[in-house]
């Protein structure tokens, strides 16, 4: 019952939203916090209350539809890989929420598409009967579509039009492989599919493992299918970046692992060395891409693209050391990316453009956005101590045995990080002051601060104290590379 | 008498479409009340069938020429629903119109009473006496408006609609004379016995069948009259042809093809006819589609491709036992589903062309602020059409793909997949016009109530079958049930 409580309560939130009165739509700012913040207090308990390699926990189990050979269950459960996961999108809601406090067109509509796009995305982490999960992963795309097209700038609906055509083309795909794995083994039970040995379906399993990665790929981004990205990342609302690249990128990956490898482990070890091959591409095009950026929050969607190569890299050496890297990253990638967006979109409210060559000397007229902006950029190169300096040392040392060649490419794409990230802090931050932004203030409400301080005291935890999390991904991790392993 | 009691539901109709004309002739101050005369006709004719449902003693009539069983009642159900809707939808044009009015509802009662009659037809005369019974009425009704392309789509379709009968004679014809009986029983008895020696005659005159009842269901290479004729014919007309006629020739088609042809030296040879036309219809009528700048001819040339994917559950029948029920069950899902929510979109054009004298998709722009029920009403029809969850469409599509997975048909799938996606497109074009779009005048829109009632009980059916659909699969199957134990 917990779980169910937990994913449907945003959206209960954003159907309570929706019934305020005109007068009072200032109010959903309130309702969306209140709800994202119960949200955030459930996660965390469950977090607390969860076993530790105790398998699948929190079930709620309910058969929905069973007609002949057909049966849907709703079925809810998380284990150790997908509750950090829960943890992390309630926490970026709640973030998101606070960002996007100002809001002052359409409100209503706006917090209950974010409330929806939360639950959307917890159903796809909590979800273990596949028909419930492509639901979950469909029910996304609605409120994506209207946050960019509607609170967006620039080309808002050609880039939301996007994003919705790239992801429904991915899931086309995703649909029929669901269908031919559901029927050779006349479930669509994730668990159980996730134990069952699976030698033949109506499809050759290696074009079933190749339409469910597609299907995650574009969520993730991979190169080449990564060209929505920067486009819904430039147009979209602080606030939607943040979920964007905090945690819709993170379904991909985790998608990856729980269905490409885990019910497929036979095909993940033929193909193992495409994953890490084209995550190592894609960590050093985006770092190359990212270069020739002039605006700032394409420069961190490029940067997103090269980051979760990583998360591919490491699924793809298929060692648990590894899977528990890439699992970590994700986690480390949401909150770093989510700290920068948010950075990032205090900053565009005073001045109104991400053109790098338009900034310059913010840290003398905004001196604690500018600590929030090197902070994030610190942890986003991989700076000791802070999260994304764990999740990538153990990607690295985990793939390096199986895929030398690979991790050394993403190295240096790593590399090429710490350059493009630092000589764009010292292009916005630092240089000769601007005298435009004399008058603009510096970030001053006490949401703004919130969301800030908390983001960079996660990054900081998981970056002093990985064992946290680790500990509780690890044993998850550990079956299914045993699944793989033999 | 027993007879009588079998052909009850439609001789209700007739009899109700009897007294809307003797009503008219006699009380001719009195016309307010002719709907709601054909109104009881129809709910006559549900009783009536109720009442055999419940008898649960299904049995044939007219020496085995008609049959009342599962199958028969689940159209007729269907055909009920749409002619009640139908009418009612069609009030308030009809009393602008103010012409002929009794003739018009007349017609309408005698076409479904045909569709009714083809529903439980088992004998070729009958099938194409039924089916002549529901084509001439609607021949007329299709010229019925007073302008000129009104004139040319009735014009049009009776002519082709006269090439397709003869076609489909001619094939009948050759079964006749190959079997000496119009009986489907006798014509399959005959070609389990022999079938094998005149295959190619069967072979002509399927090809013969699928190309005269291929005009009524209006896929590629029938589909030429489409657009013109949904243009063209008054709008309520045009949302009868679009389910009315289709659904029956998919009722029809099943019978004959599964009780007569069923055979297996045939029914693969049918199946992959059956495939490459869904396949061909689904791409051209969305690449049509995508271009339209009316609306109407929008939802022609997408009733196309919605054909396509019925057909797709039509392929996949030939494989017997459970997997045939799932194809024919998903066809009869699809074709419910499909039923109510295009008449659901048709009925909403109505309402708003009747306001805006327009079926310009580009005059849609911003219809929320100016009708919000009428477009959110559109929008949820096309968001089923479109198969997207959480609606009726959604589980009519997985149904039918799931069908062809397990007939593995996957190539077809894959492009039955791909074309949702397409059709996603040009859908949601219309609903991000309505929701997006800047009006050019702010006047709100009065919606007439009959059409708010019409409109209104389509589409709960399309939210209420989204979210529970296990009542309408279960109907569906318990009607495909009847072809595999005969």
């Amino acid at each position: 019952m917990l779980l169910t409580v937990l994913v449907f309560l945003p959206a209960f939130a954003g159907i309570m939203i929706l019934l305020l009165p005109a007068t009072r739509a200032s109010y959903s700012r309130w309702v969306a916090l209140l709800g994202s913040l119960i949200a955030l207090a459930l996660s965390i308990g469950m977090f607390f209350a969860f076993e530790k390699g105790g398998g699948f926990q929190f079930i709620d189990k309910a058969s929905w539809i069973d007609v002949g050979a057909f049966h849907v269950q709703y079925f809810l459960g998380v284990d150790g890989l997908s509750l950090p996961l829960v943890v992390l999108t309630t926490f970026l809601t709640t973030a998101a929420v606070l960002v996007s406090f100002r809001i002052e067109h359409r409100p209503r509509a706006y917090f209950a598409s974010l409330m929806v796009l939360s639950t959307s995305v917890l159903g796809v982490f909590t979800a273990m009967d596949f028909l419930l999960f492509f639901l979950f992963w469909e029910l996304e795309l609605f409120p994506m579509y209207l946050l960019i097209s509607v609170w967006g700038s620039g080309r808002r609906e050609y880039s939301a039009m996007k994003f919705v055509l790239y992801t429904v083309a991915g899931s086309a795909f995703m649909l029929v492989a669901i269908l031919a794995l559901a029927f050779s083994e006349g479930t669509f039970d994730m668990q159980l599919l996730g134990e069952a040995n699976i030698s033949s379906a109506v499809l050759p399993l290696r074009w079933v493992f190749l339409f469910l990665f597609i299907g995650f790929a574009v969520k993730l981004p991979i190169v080449p299918l990564h060209t929505w990205l920067p486009d819904a990342h430039s147009d979209a609302p602080t606030a939607v970046s943040v979920m964007l690249a905090g945690v819709l990128l993170k379904m991909g990956g985790y998608a990856i692992i729980r269905t490409c490898i885990t019910i497929l482990p036979d095909q993940a070890n033929d193909y193992g060395i495409w994953l890490a091959a084209i995550g190592a591409i894609s960590v050093l095009y985006g770092a190359f891409v990212t270069f020739r950026q002039t605006d700032v929050k394409r420069l961190i969607a490029y940067s997103s693209v090269s980051h979760m190569g990583l998360v591919l890299l490491g699924i793809g050496a298929l060692g648990t050391t590894a899977m528990v890297g890439a699992a970590y990253q994700m986690l480390a990638h949401g909150l770093i990316t989510g700290l920068l967006f948010v950075v990032i979109g205090l900053m565009y409210e005073r001045t109104h453009t991400r053109e790098i060559g338009k900034l310059g000397g913010l840290a003398r007229q905004m001196p604690l956005i500018a600590t929030g902006l090197v902070f994030a950029g610190f942890a986003s190169v991989g700076l000791p101590a802070l999260a994304g300096f764990v999740a990538e040392i153990t990607v690295f040392i985990g793939a390096f045995q199986k895929h030398e060649w690979a991790v050394l490419m993403a190295i240096f794409g790593v590399v090429l990080s710490a350059g493009y990230i630092l000589w764009t802090l010292q292009r916005v931050v630092f240089g000769p002051v601007r005298s435009e932004w004399d008058d603009a203030d510096d970030q001053k409400h006490w949401w703004e601060h919130a969301s800030v301080v908390g983001l960079a005291a996660l990054v900081i935890l998981l970056g002093v104290y990985p064992s946290l999390i680790m500990d509780m991904i690890d044993p998850a991790i550990g079956v299914i590379s045993a699944r793989v392993a033999g | 008498m027993s007879e009588l009691d079998i052909v009850g539901p439609q001789l209700a109709i007739l009899l109700a479409a009897a007294a809307v004309l003797v009503w008219d002739a006699l009380l001719p101050n009195r016309r307010i009340c002719l709907p709601y005369i054909a109104l009881i006709g129809v709910f006559g004719a549900v009783i009536w069938t109720s009442t055999w449902v419940i008898r649960g003693d299904f049995q044939t009539a007219f020496d085995g020429t008609f049959a009342i069983d599962q199958y028969a009642v689940f159209f007729q159900y269907v055909f009920a629903g749409i002619a009640a809707i139908v009418v009612v939808a069609s009030i308030d044009w009809v009393n602008r119109v103010d012409r002929r009015q009794s003739e018009y509802f007349a017609l309408v009662l005698t076409a479904s009473a045909g569709l009714m009659f083809l529903a439980g037809a088992r004998d070729l005369i009958t099938i194409f006496l039924a089916l002549e019974l529901s084509s001439i009425p609607q021949y007329i009704l299709a010229g019925w408006g007073k302008d000129q392309r009104s004139s040319e789509a009735g014009m049009k379709y009776l002519l082709l609609g006269a090439i397709a009968s003869a076609l489909l004679l001619y094939g009948m014809t050759m079964l006749y004379g190959f079997s000496g009986s119009t009986l489907l029983s006798d014509i399959s008895v005959a070609i389990t016995e022999n079938g094998a020696d005149s295959r190619s005659l069967l072979i002509v005159a399927s090809v013969l069948l699928i190309a005269g009842f291929g005009f009524k269901m209006a896929v590629v290479p029938f589909q030429m009259w489409v657009p013109d004729v949904y243009q063209g014919a008054p709008t309520p007309v045009a949302a009868f042809l679009s389910v009315g006629s289709k659904a029956a020739a998919f009722a029809v088609v099943m019978r004959i093809f599964f009780e007569g042809l069923g055979e297996q030296i045939l029914s693969d040879d049918w199946a992959m006819i059956f495939a490459v036309i869904a396949a061909a219809s689904m791409t051209l009528g969305n690449l049509f589609a995508i271009v339209q700048r009316d609306i109407k001819r929008m939802l022609g040339y997408s009733s196309i491709a919605q054909a396509g994917n019925f057909m797709i559950g039509l392929a996949a029948i030939s494989i017997a036992g459970e997997h045939f029920v799932q194809g024919a069950s998903g066809v009869l899902l699809f074709v419910a589903a499909y039923a109510f929510t295009n008449l659901g979109a048709f009925i909403a054009v109505i309402g708003i062309s009747q306001k805006i004298g327009s079926d310009n998709i580009a005059d849609y722009a911003g219809m929320w602020r100016r009708a919000p029920l009428l477009a959110l009403a559109l929008a949820i029809c096309l968001i089923s059409l479109a198969g997207i969850p959480p609606t009726a469409g959604f589980w009519a599509k997985l149904y039918v793909f799931n069908a062809g997975i397990r007939a593995d048909l996957a190539w077809l799938v894959i492009i039955g997949v791909l074309n949702s996606v397409v059709s996603a497109y040009y859908y949601l074009a219309v609903v991000r016009q309505m929701f997006l779009g800047e009006a050019e005048e702010e006047e709100r829109l009065a919606i007439s109530p009959t059409i708010a009632v019409a409109l209104g009980i389509s589409t709960v059916g399309v939210i209420v079958f989204g979210i529970f659909p296990t009542p309408l699969v279960d109907a569906a199957r318990e009607a495909a049930a009847i072809f595999a134990t005969s």
